[in-house]
């Protein structure tokens, strides 16, 4: 085991950084991450049990108290540019070196370009590759609000139905428009299930056709649920803690537990959005059974 | 009605109890624009720097992979030949060297062969030479026993009757008695 961590640090430590710099950086990210993860526990504490599970969803202009406008910078602009500047900074910044024998960070940004597009070959076939880069945007897009909505005292923007829908139904007509744009009305034959007997077709035919319409709708209610439950199950939670006094440690372990999984959801999540677009993408460029 | 227009949709949402702000419609808008604002700055990165970049780095690893491993190929077929030029050497050396060993041995053994031979004519001139002289002192040995007994009887005959002494029929008698 130790010999092949040694072999492993060296192949991606290539920039020459020790590595000493490396681990320094994780453990004052760590620290920052205890020190936020214990203000965002003792926020709003005030004695009684008065959890308000769902103010953290809240959209909130960023100055001021006025109304959410349409361009008012609020928490959901405040984190959606937070969005970006990671993905800048691993797409883009971490591939600065172009190194042949890769760096850590240039390693993760191909690791999540390998692993998206081989997703994308995978399920919708090679004719799909041209639309990697919408799923590539779409993957990074959530799987980075996602674990930015973690951070205690945050804002998760895919934890809003508006945002979800928004993408589940750009999915949705993108596709239907794209199914019919490559197979005209041959497309109609994703509803129309060869392999059956003849007399239970036009059955099947009104079943995948109503599947078909609510695949929008489950594909982005799933993801702003998971998102959505998460977090009000940590409020929930840490709320307890204010009111147990000592006794509060045991919903911090709760807490704890609870956050692992949630990054683990986080990342699932992102990964399930994307393998059902890959999906539909299939169902679109090869409607036949 | 006055009161509800001054108070923020979250306020609204917060006052109603457990109310969910997802479900606050006003705020949609507003989410929805930033989000495809975000979406599309994202795809311009990717599309226009990200992706082409890491797909080069890509392409230029599995050409340098390739070429690695063409260029460990014929490292590989030249340390293959190398071995196979090196033991040929070996065992033209080695040819060589028995060669070389046979043919001493053979010039030795000449040698040696014609030293025997000459040390035996050596031995066997030498051998001859000395018997040639054993005969010779045998004879004259032989011949001086009959001399001394010649004499020797010619004395004793001159001692005993010198009158009587005639050298030449004692000399005849001796001959006589030891031819007898």
């Amino acid at each position: 085991m130790k010999e092949d961590r040694r072999v492993a640090t060296e192949s991606t430590n290539s920039d020459g950084t020790p590595q000493g710099n490396g681990k320094m950086v994780a453990y004052g990210l760590v620290a920052i991450a205890v020190v936020l993860f214990i203000l965002g526990l003792v926020d709003g504490y005030d004695g009684s049990l008065s959890i308000h599970p769902m103010d953290q969803f809240e959209v909130a202009p960023l100055f001021g108290d006025g109304p959410v406008g349409l361009f008012t910078p609020s928490n959901v602009t405040l984190l959606m540019a937070a969005t970006v500047l990671c993905i800048v900074a691993l797409m883009v910044l971490g591939t600065r070196g172009r190194a042949v024998v890769p760096s850590r960070s240039q390693s993760m940004a191909e690791l999540a370009y390998g692993f998206v597009r081989k997703m994308v070959e995978d399920v919708a076939g090679k004719d799909a590759l041209p639309y990697f880069p919408y799923i590539f945007t779409l993957f990074l897009f959530i799987l980075f609000a996602n674990f930015l909505g973690l951070i205690p005292r945050s804002f998760t923007t895919t934890s809003h139905i508006a945002v979800t829908a928004v993408m589940g139904f750009g999915v949705f007509f993108t596709v239907t428009i794209l199914g019919f744009v490559k197979n005209g009305a041959g497309f109609l034959s994703l509803f129309w299930v060869t392999s059956a007997p003849l007399a239970i077709r036009p059955v099947l035919a009104i079943i995948e056709l109503i599947s078909y319409l609510v695949r929008p709708i489950s594909h982005s209610l799933r993801l702003a649920g998971s998102m959505m439950a998460g977090h009000a199950v940590l409020k929930v939670f840490a709320g307890f803690t204010g009111v147990l006094g000592v006794a509060g440690i045991a919903p911090i372990v709760g807490v704890i537990a609870i956050y692992a999984l949630e990054t683990l959801v986080a990342a699932i999540q992102a990964y399930v959005f994307t393998i059902l677009t890959c999906v539909y993408l299939k169902d679109a460029l090869h409607p036949h059974h | 009605m006055a009161d509800d227009a001054t108070h923020s949709a979250a306020d609204a949402a917060h006052a109603s109890g457990p109310g969910m702000p997802q479900l606050d419609v006003a705020t949609f808008p507003h989410q929805m624009f930033w989000l495809v604002v975000t979406l599309v700055v994202i795809f311009l990165i990717l599309s226009r720097i990200a992706l082409p970049r890491i797909a080069a780095v890509l392409a230029e690893r599995a050409g340098t992979i390739t070429n690695d491993i063409a260029a460990a190929e014929d490292l590989k077929r030249q340390a293959a030949e190398a071995e196979e030029a090196y033991n040929k050497a070996l065992a033209d050396a080695r040819a060589e060297a028995q060669a070389i060993i046979a043919e001493t041995r053979a010039e030795i053994q000449a040698e040696l062969d014609e030293a025997t031979t000459h040390a035996d004519a050596e031995i066997s001139a030498k051998a001859a030479e000395s018997e040639a002289r054993i005969r010779e002192i045998r004879a004259g040995a032989l011949e001086s026993v009959e001399q001394v007994a010649k004499d020797t009887a010619a004395e004793i005959v001159a001692a005993i009757g010198p009158a009587s002494a005639d050298a030449s029929a004692v000399a005849a008698a001796v001959s006589d008695r030891m031819k007898g």
